[in-house]
């Protein structure tokens, strides 16, 4: 745990320790088998005696709750996954569906109703070229993917169009998991430098709106230099912003 | 005869203006291939391996090479060469494909903008002017690539790719061009040894080989004779260089500088053969 893995290699479970004679295959933590189920997370597939890993990058665990494993790796390109909250852009209304493009293989599709308070009579006002925040409810690789702007309640929780302005740019996923990980430094440096709003999607997307246009643009700046900064460089960099 | 070839390209990464760097990158490695040679004899067809006979390059005629023009503002602005952001707002693209000896080989029109004929003109004489230093810098490239591939220099994928770590030793490095040092040193020494002789070298650890004639613990201030060796080290393997400790002729230079910093706290001096993934370290077989 904690070390890189490369695609290719086998981890095994605890369980299955005595079978292997050579120590080939990496270990996963040395520890007393685990209770309840081990959650099997990105980058890893399920083979045989153990887990098979699909992705090169540090392999991480989490304790809680039976253990789960996953790969903490780095890219750019998004694959829609169950769940995720995106933005996507309008491209085209069809009926009574829109077609977003989510930085997918295939545009994603979104009914009009899936809005909170959306009825027939009480369609929402969605134009070509509007950014949504949603969900996906259906992201598999066989079918096209749908987005929904409720949650499993009938509430908006924050989801729907996103309002005028503001600036859109793409960066890569694993900079935009490190920002929505809990009291991320980042967020909370640059919040004390101008107010702003700011919408993060998994698939790689961010929207910023501040005040004023040069505003706005330093910090679509500083996020995406804050993929190869430093944290000390990053402090840096907004010494000298604050200080002008 | 006939061949079929099949050209596969992967987008790794990209900022705009894919067509562009697309249509470089697979004249290039059309360019730069190389078939097996074939002889044929009535009926018999004889496929020769690449160690029977040398593979013999495509019948390439001409290069062309896509310029792409965006436009905004129904014309009024023309970007050419879009970054990604860019694109996302323009209004309509006009890709040329040109080879330098100005011919259009391709004129594609996209968007919402509607062009006049002097704009198009314009753009024509924009792509004549980029193409021509396009196809020069691809020429040099390529002849480069075969000078380092006779001479047994460092040539490849691999090479190419600038080292630009984010570490906290990161050093600036002057950007040695290897082919020139080993000109150098073929005028320099005239011991010069070939480049087999001076692989073998770092495999011995005991300092002062006869090539390297150092032999001393630290020659840190030795600069000139240190210059003629490790240039002709260059010839050979640089991070074996790096490994030996004692064979210290690799400050000058600073690309051998690098490879000295970093790798000198991961390896032991002990195995040359391991293979380090940083960019200039893949350990080369000089042929």
């Amino acid at each position: 745990v904690g070390q890189v893995v490369l695609p290719g290699d086998l981890l095994l479970l605890p369980a299955h320790y005595d079978e292997d004679a050579e120590g080939e295959r990496l270990r996963l933590s040395a520890g007393t088998a685990p209770q309840g189920r081990l959650l099997c997370g990105p980058g890893l597939r399920r083979s045989g005696a153990g887990l098979l890993v699909t992705k090169c990058g540090l392999l991480r665990h989490r304790p809680g709750g039976g253990g789960a494993y996953w790969v903490d790796s780095q890219q750019k390109r998004y694959v829609p996954v169950k769940g995720d909250h995106v933005i996507g852009i309008v491209t085209a209304k069809a009926g009574d569906v829109f077609r977003l493009d989510v930085g997918g293989s295939e545009p994603a599709s979104l009914s009009y109703l899936a809005f909170e308070g959306a009825t027939k009579r009480n369609r929402p006002n969605v134009q070509v070229g509007d950014l949504i925040y949603g969900q996906f409810v259906v992201a598999n690789k066989d079918m096209e993917p749908e987005m929904v702007c409720i949650d499993s309640s009938g509430k908006s929780s924050g989801m729907g169009i996103i309002g005028q302005d503001g600036f859109l740019f793409k960066v890569s996923l694993g900079l935009i998991r490190k920002l929505l990980a809990p009291k991320c430094e980042i967020i909370q440096e640059l919040s004390q430098l101008y107010p702003f709003e700011l919408v993060l999607g998994m698939n790689g997307r961010i929207w910023v709106k501040a005040k004023t246009v040069q505003q706005t643009l330093i910090i679509v700046n500083i996020l995406e230099a804050c993929e190869y900064m430093t944290a000390e460089q990053r402090k840096q960099a907004l010494a000298k912003l604050s200080g002008n | 005869q006939v061949w079929q070839i099949r050209l596969d390209m992967h987008l790794l990464n990209h900022d705009g203006n894919i067509t562009d760097a697309a249509s470089i990158a697979g004249i290039v490695a059309l360019c730069h291939f190389r078939r097996p040679d074939v002889s044929v004899q009535g009926e018999e067809v004889t496929v020769y391996t690449p160690e029977e006979r040398d593979p013999v390059p495509l019948s390439i005629h001409h290069m062309p090479i896509c310029v792409s023009f965006a436009f905004f503002h129904q014309g009024t602005y023309l970007l050419v060469d879009p970054t990604e952001r860019e694109e996302r707002v323009m209004d309509g693209l006009l890709v040329i494909a040109m080879n330098k000896h100005h011919e259009i080989c391709t004129i594609q029109s996209s968007g919402v903008v509607m062009l006049l004929q002097d704009q198009i003109l314009r753009c024509s004489k924009i792509t004549a002017v980029k193409v021509a230093e396009i196809t020069e810098l691809i020429q040099k490239a390529l002849e480069n690539d075969q000078k380092a591939r006779k001479e047994g220099g460092k040539f490849g994928f691999a090479e190419s790719i600038p080292n630009q770590r984010i570490t906290a030793f990161k050093m600036e490095s002057a950007a040695v061009d290897t082919n020139n040092v080993e000109e150098q040193a073929g005028e320099i020494i005239a011991k010069a040894d070939p480049p087999s002789e001076v692989f073998a070298s770092p495999v011995v650890h005991t300092p002062g080989t006869a090539q390297i004639g150092e032999g001393v613990e630290s020659s840190w201030g030795d600069l000139e004779e240190s210059e003629k060796e490790e240039a002709a080290e260059e010839e050979g393997e640089s991070e074996a260089a790096a490994f030996e400790c004692e064979k210290v002729e690799t400050e000058d230079t600073s690309t051998l500088k690098e490879t000295k910093n970093e790798p000198i706290v991961l390896s032991d001096s002990e195995e040359e053969e391991v293979v380090i993934l940083e960019p200039q370290e893949l350990p080369r077989k000089t042929r």
